[in-house]
């Protein structure tokens, strides 16, 4: 399917709509990339989204395993995919075909409220092909003639160009075996990496040279007090321990971009380094977006919210709006909805900076009547949710705003596996305990922290990995084949140091089997 | 669908196609299936490979959900951060398998898919044509009856807001005529294929509960299948063991019975059946018969051979039968009915060993398409 960038395919009516909207949504303060909208019929729907927005990626066959279940869904009628936008500049966004034009309408105002997103949301800078390495102060404010490179839609296609070369050469079979390889290590990738200088040069010492302890500062006279001799000693032995320690080894400090590691030390072939380096890529491309789902939807579902019930909708379109809008919210089965999550959170936001609800005065008042009619009248909601908008993520937006009352008035518990029951059960409603496991579960994506502690483990080039564990295990299964997949590309015995049952294990891959043992010889 | 999505589908294909049996296997072998199916609905798998990484372990991972309860009670979903289908384009973890209900025609249209089973060829009494109402409209006029309550809702609420005349303090709607909507029909022509199945199953007492159970699973497929093929598909159970009784569908997957067996018992019944109630010119006749194959005498058997021959293979489209595996039987009826039938296709037989190959044993009975 060729998609051209231009908009000549859109209807003339829908043209007009998005115009109007987006004149709106910039009366309201939206700031957003330009939005290219493009009419879809379903299959061609499921099939871009089975590449993840993208019209053209490198083949593999998990984006056929996605189209079957998309297509499925669809035909038997249990789901379809009502919009789609990518992080892109511009931004292309995908229409339904054959949608009512309440619909579309809905569609495109949620779309702006992403395309904001994408364009201010300080998480997203990451996805700037011009930026540079890295961006350490993603929060300094840009000019407005802030337009970045994003042209991420060329770089998947051209991504895919080097793929299908690669296979042209090596065969489909081997390719993708690679790839299944590479993307068993996808999610080992470090979200931090894109806003902090992780690795400084060091300067190569030729000579030991003395080891300086750092002093406090000090009145001559009470130098002897303030820094004691054998402290200062004791201090001065721990950093020579720590610096013998660290000689000879490598990685110098543990590693959590395990993807990069490999790249750069791994025994790889030029293609298969290619193919490892792309996968990477678009790991940290989709990074930003699953770091902010709930902010991102939440955002984008106040702002369709905003945008269709003020202007955009007119009165025949106002109950085929509701009821869709009551589809996109509701919470049922006890599933914590996103959408509904994020938008619930900007709007408590707004409304406590509309009433002044914070700071020292608001957290030290006890008295109830008084919290419920507390209002300054600052108005200071909107300016608000706007900077929140560009500079939290999930993690940071739910620490800082998910408070005991909105947990309360929205029903928030936290559950865990009944082994008596053998079931999912509602195990608090503590606030402290819903709010941790939430936080828990969003923290490094949900993933597992893992890093590269050393390449030449037992100094026999074996691959040390570090599990740093959080209080819950590794799927034992899942672990032993990930070994495997480690092992294919770092063509020596891997090993994981992990805990299970509350006690330490290895567990390492040689190339023909696979073993565990408790402590390390 | 484009070039590009059609290559990996069909790689996934080829991928599942060595593992999807299995996976088929598994799911049609668990008893389960017929449990959770409510409202004539069943929940299938659709496969899904996934990619190993290092994961947190299920169970001990937990989530945070939203809504009613108390501390202990289930929740309802397994996991709380379901993803739904809408919005950005994300990289979602796909669920190991996601389940989804689809109606009986689906699954047995899967199934056929699956196991590559032909459709029936039926045996050509499509003289008889019958017209079946499919209500998939709506419109504006129509008997109070089908009167659409929820489109008459939205189309009056939806005329207030528009009029002005809508007060959300007091959110009272009052239908007028033209806000009816009514549910229409469409009239659907078919031909009529009369079917019948008739179950005959051995409950001496060395069928044990694990025969049984294999026998009600494979004739839950094999009704499910048949029932696609055949509008009006009727079933007749009949037990036996030394004697034999027409029973209900309940009784004949419940009885237990002692004693010897006499499957001649069940044969001439079956036939006496046919002869009552369904002529063979009007009736395309399936008799399904299951056994742990130990029969009574050698003498029995000889009596069963001359009632397929005489009476029965002449009037059905095909006789089955099914033998399964039990630690008392001898095994050796179906040996006797491939001997005596060798050269004759309407005799279709398969040995049942155990759960496992139960879909095999569909494919075995329904694979010819007669």
């Amino acid at each position: 399917m060729a998609l051209s960038p231009n908009q000549a395919d859109l209807p003339r009516y829908l043209l007009v709509e998005q115009e109007k909207i987006e004149a709106v949504g910039r009366r309201y303060g939206l700031d957003f990339f330009p939005v290219v909208f493009q009419m879809l019929s379903y299959d061609q729907m499921n099939e871009i989204a089975a590449y993840g927005g993208f019209p053209n990626r490198y083949p593999h066959w998990r984006f056929g395993m996605e189209y079957e279940r998309l297509s499925k869904s669809y035909e038997y009628g249990l789901s379809k995919i009502y919009e789609m936008v990518i992080n892109n500049n511009p931004s292309y966004a995908y229409l339904l075909e054959g949608n009512s034009l309440t619909d579309q309408k809905l569609v495109m105002c949620h779309v702006l409220g992403h395309v904001d997103f994408f364009k201010n949301n300080f998480s997203f800078r990451s996805t700037d092909l011009d930026a540079g390495e890295p961006i350490t102060d993603p929060v300094r404010r840009r000019g407005s003639d802030y337009d970045p490179n994003r042209r991420w839609i060329d770089k998947m296609a051209n991504h895919g160009a080097a793929v299908r070369r690669i296979v042209d050469r090596y065969g489909i079979g081997r390719v993708e075996q690679f790839i299944d390889t590479c993307l068993s290590l996808e999610n080992l990738v470090d979200p931090w990496s894109r806003f902090v200088r992780r690795r400084r040069e060091e300067k190569v010492e030729e000579e030991p040279t003395a080891v300086e302890v750092p002093r406090l500062k000090s009145k001559d006279y009470m130098e002897e007090f303030i820094n004691p001799e054998e402290y200062i000693e004791e201090q001065r032995k721990k950093i020579e321990e720590a610096r013998d320690k660290k000689k000879g080894r490598h990685p110098a400090s543990r590693e959590q971009d395990v993807l990069l590691f490999l790249i750069e030390n791994a025994p790889l072939e030029r293609w298969e380094r290619a193919i490892l380096s792309i996968v990477r890529d678009e790991a940290y491309y989709f990074a930003p977006q699953m770091e902010t789902k709930v902010m991102n939807e939440g955002w984008a579902s106040y702002w369709h919210s905003k945008l269709m019930t003020s202007e955009v909708c007119d009165w025949s379109d106002i109950v085929d709006y509701a009821e869709n809008n009551a589809g996109v919210m509701v919470t049922s089965g006890g599933r914590l909805n996103p959408y509904k999550l994020g938008v619930e959170l900007f709007r408590s936001i707004e409304e406590r900076w509309n009433r002044g609800q914070f700071g020292p005065e608001w957290e030290d008042c006890n008295d109830l009547d008084q919290k419920k009619h507390w209002d300054l009248r600052l108005g200071l909601g909107q300016q608000k949710i706007f900077e929140v908008r560009a500079l939290y993520n999930d993690v940071t937006f739910i620490d800082e705003f998910l408070t005991e009352d909105f947990a309360l008035e929205h029903k928030l518990f936290s559950f865990g596996w009944s082994n008596r029951n053998e079931r999912f059960e509602i195990d608090s409603r503590e606030f402290k305990t819903v709010k941790e496991r939430l936080l828990g579960q969003l923290t490094n994506f949900g993933n597992p922290f893992i890093y590269v502690e050393d390449s030449n483990f037992e100094n026999r080039g074996e691959l040390l990995l570090l599990h740093d564990h959080r209080g819950v295990d590794l799927r034992s299964d899942y672990a032993n084949e990930t070994l495997t997949a480690l092992e294919r590309i770092w063509r020596r015995p891997v090993n994981l140091s992990t805990l299970a049952d509350g006690k330490k294990v290895f567990l390492k891959y040689d190339g023909k089997e696979h073993s565990s043992r408790a402590e390390a010889p | 669908m484009s070039l590009k999505i059609d290559q990996d589908h069909s790689r996934f294909r080829g991928i599942v196609r060595g593992k999807i049996r299995q996976n088929l296997r598994r799911y049609i072998s668990q008893g389960e299936l017929i449990g959770r199916k409510g409202k004539d609905l069943v929940s299938i798998p659709i496969p899904q490979i996934d990619i190993p990484r290092f994961v947190y372990g299920d169970k001990q991972r937990g989530g945070v959900g939203q809504g009613k309860g108390d501390v202990g009670d289930a929740v309802g979903g397994q996991e709380a951060d379901g993803d739904d289908g809408q919005g950005q384009a994300g990289q979602d973890a796909g669920s190991h398998v996601l389940e989804v209900d689809v109606t009986l025609d689906e699954l047995a249209d899967i199934l056929g898919e699956e196991l590559e089973l032909p459709a029936i060829e039926n045996k050509g009494k499509n003289r008889i044509v019958a017209a079946k109402d499919r209500y998939t409209g709506i419109r504006r006029v129509g008997p109070d009856s089908l009167k659409h309550f929820k489109r008459t809702y939205k189309e009056a609420l939806r005329r207030s807001v528009a009029s002005g005349v809508y007060n959300p303090k007091d959110p009272i709607i009052v239908p007028q005529h033209d806000d009816r909507r009514f549910r229409s029909w469409k009239e659907d022509v078919e031909p009529v294929a009369n079917a019948v199945i008739i179950y005959m199953m051995d409950v001496s007492g060395s069928m044990g509960d694990e025969q049984k159970e294999i026998v009600r699973i494979e004739s839950f497929w094999i009704d499910t299948w048949l029932r696609r093929q055949y509008q009006g598909l009727e079933s007749r159970y009949i037990i036996h063991d030394a004697v034999a009784r027409e029973v209900d569908r309940d009784t004949f997957f419940k009885t237990r019975e002692s004693g010897g067996t006499m499957i001649s018992s069940a044969y001439k019944l079956c036939s006496q059946l046919i002869n009552q109630h369904y002529p063979s010119t009007e009736w395309n006749i399936y008799p399904f018969h299951f056994s742990d194959g130990d029969n009574w005498s050698m003498d029995d058997t000889l009596s069963c051979i001359e009632l397929l021959k005489q009476d029965i293979l002449t009037r059905v489209n095909m006789f089955a039968y099914g033998q399964v595996e039990s630690p008392y039987g001898s095994g050796q009826f179906v040996k006797d009915l491939r001997e005596h039938f060798a050269e004759d296709e309407r005799v279709v037989t398969s040995e049942i060993r155990d759960r496992d190959a139960i879909v095999s044993s569909i494919k075995e009975f329904l694979g010819k398409g007669k």
